[in-house]
């Protein structure tokens, strides 16, 4: 892989070993993938964040970049946390974990890292051009990149993304590059597409159809910001999807109508997303339900606080969003109506890092397929329905 | 008998040979405490890579599974090198963090001629895999 001479004397350690090490890697990984030389990248997205999944190990090694003086040369905003980092206490999450979790978090916050601790960067703030180069990892919000704003970006790791936020560089393959942006296979949505369950569904059968394939999706009609975060979560949970593309709802959909000659067909109908709802729901008795995957947008909030105001809840309701959104809500007052119907309103984590089990956690409720997944994974009882659907069966 | 492959990461290492047919999953599919492999029904559960040269043919599963390969380097459990048929980002960037020595692509025949037991050296600044 050709290096400038400055990627050389970052390499040979001129701007310190955190920058070293990075480089290190970037080069492995750009000499394992045939890239041709390393790329600026406009952000990072690190993730690899709760402590449920990087355990003592991941945190030593981030806490080892610190000490390298590792830092932050370009935007870099940090993935959900396995806690509330502010109300870990009553979210019922071990001591010991807390602890540990902590420890992550500072040692981000050492190396530059804004801890933003969601997975929807894109709705407070960090929205890539598009065209623009950026080291994304979370898989939803990679396909959010990709797909709904154009921006390019592979699937990072939590070690790539920040090697990434310390270099500014990223190696030049696969979807940074045009010729591998095209779609693979075209799929025609006959299904009827109305709640964003519906577009989770969908993703979650293409995703088992095509793999990691790209699709080029025709007959979404016009989703929401809600249904298009939802789709490519599922997307990325059941197959490798990093990006898709939308006929008249995606920026690079247009341009690839003339790619689409020769491509395979598969159809998508009422009847493949009915199996893949029955394929995730068994029977619960007992429920969290769990609304936030990927964590809500205002709009998402709003729609419970609407269903929950001045009622009462029979069954816990957990909604998990970002801080800046949390924040927004807060000022609307659907924080404290859902909070008065005995609901909670959590930050910086979700059911899927939060360490469940510890948490005496047996069965969820999830309005996401991806959500709904990783749960199932658990080995946690699991149902899936739309929002409105779960919020109208908790009450009393 | 000197085998030639593409360094990824470079390290010199020698130890005896564990070949596995299957991929490799580090998150879930080995035990970072033991080194051995717990993932049921693969084709070399129960086996320990600990100090061995462990030929595979890639990475699977979560991204997770590089910090465990960091993770056994510490505790002293991870494998001294690993050889891939073709290695992918998971074990490529564990090999990284953790300084495990990784070559990839050597052909196929010579892949073939790697048995489990076999006293291996290697040397992958060079890309090299000598037969002892």
């Amino acid at each position: 892989m050709y290096l400038t001479a400055e990627e050389e004397r970052m390499l040979a350690g001129e701007r310190g070993a955190g920058v070293a090490k990075a480089m290190e890697l970037l080069v492995a990984l750009g000499e394992v993938f045939g890239a041709e030389r390393l790329v600026r990248v406009e952000s990072a997205h690190v993730s690899g964040v709760s402590y449920k999944n990087l355990g003592e190990a991941g945190l030593e090694w981030l806490e080892e970049q610190a000490s390298l003086g590792a830092r932050a040369v370009i935007r870099a905003t940090l993935n959900p946390a396995g806690m509330d980092m502010g109300r870990w206490r009553e979210m019922g999450v071990p001591e010991e974990f807390a602890e540990g979790q902590r420890r992550v978090i500072a040692a981000f916050e050492a190396m530059g890292v804004e801890p933003t601790c969601t997975c929807t960067p894109y709705l407070v703030g960090s929205v890539p051009r598009q065209g623009s180069q950026v080291s994304w990892a979370e898989s939803s919000a990679i396909c959010y990149a990709n797909s709904v704003l154009g921006a390019r970006t592979n699937r990072e790791s939590g070690p790539t993304s920040l090697a990434s936020a310390v270099t500014g560089l990223a190696p030049l393959y696969e979807y940074r590059l045009d010729e591998n942006r095209v779609p693979g296979k075209v799929v025609e949505v006959e299904a009827r597409l109305s709640d964003p369950l519906d577009y989770s569904a969908l993703g979650f059968v293409t995703g088992k159809l095509l793999g990691s394939t790209v699709p080029y999706f025709r007959g979404l009609g016009r989703p929401s910001i809600e249904s298009l975060k939802t789709l490519g979560a599922a997307c990325a949970t059941s197959g490798g999807i990093a990006l898709w593309h939308g006929e008249g709802v995606t920026p690079e959909a247009e341009k690839m109508r003339q790619r689409l000659a020769g491509l395979e067909r598969v159809t998508v109908g009422d009847r493949d997303l009915e199996e893949a709802k029955k394929k995730l729901t068994c029977e619960v008795s007992d429920p969290v339900t769990c609304i936030g995957c990927p964590h809500c947008s205002l709009k998402e909030i709003a729609e419970v606080a609407g269903l929950v105001r001045g009622k009462e809840l029979g069954r816990r309701i957990w909604v998990f969003t970002s801080r800046g959104v949390h924040a927004q809500a807060e000022r609307k007052g659907y924080v404290r109506q859902i909070e008065e119907a005995g609901g909670g309103v959590y930050v910086d984590t979700c059911m899927v890092v939060a360490p469940l089990r510890e948490m005496g956690w047996r069965e969820v409720a999830v309005n996401s397929f991806k959500g709904a997944q990783y749960c199932a994974n658990m080995g946690l009882g699991t149902r899936v329905a739309s929002a409105e659907r779960l919020v109208k069966e908790a009450l009393r | 008998m000197i085998l030639r492959g593409r360094k990824v990461v470079g390290g010199y290492a020698e130890g005896e040979a564990l070949v596995s047919k299957d991929p490799v999953s580090f998150y879930g599919g080995v035990d970072p405490e033991t080194g051995v492999i717990t993932e049921p029904g693969h084709a070399v559960c129960g086996e320990s890579i600990k100090g061995k040269v462990f030929i595979f043919p890639k990475g699977k599963g979560s991204t997770v599974g590089s910090y465990v390969i960091y993770r056994m380097k510490k505790l002293g459990t991870a494998p001294a090198a690993i050889i891939n048929v073709e290695t992918e980002s998971i074990i490529a960037t564990g090999c990284v963090i953790s300084g495990v020595p990784l070559i990839d692509k050597l052909d196929y025949d010579q892949i073939k001629a790697l048995k489990t037991g076999m006293r291996l050296r290697v040397d992958a600044d060079k890309g090299l895999v000598e037969i002892l």
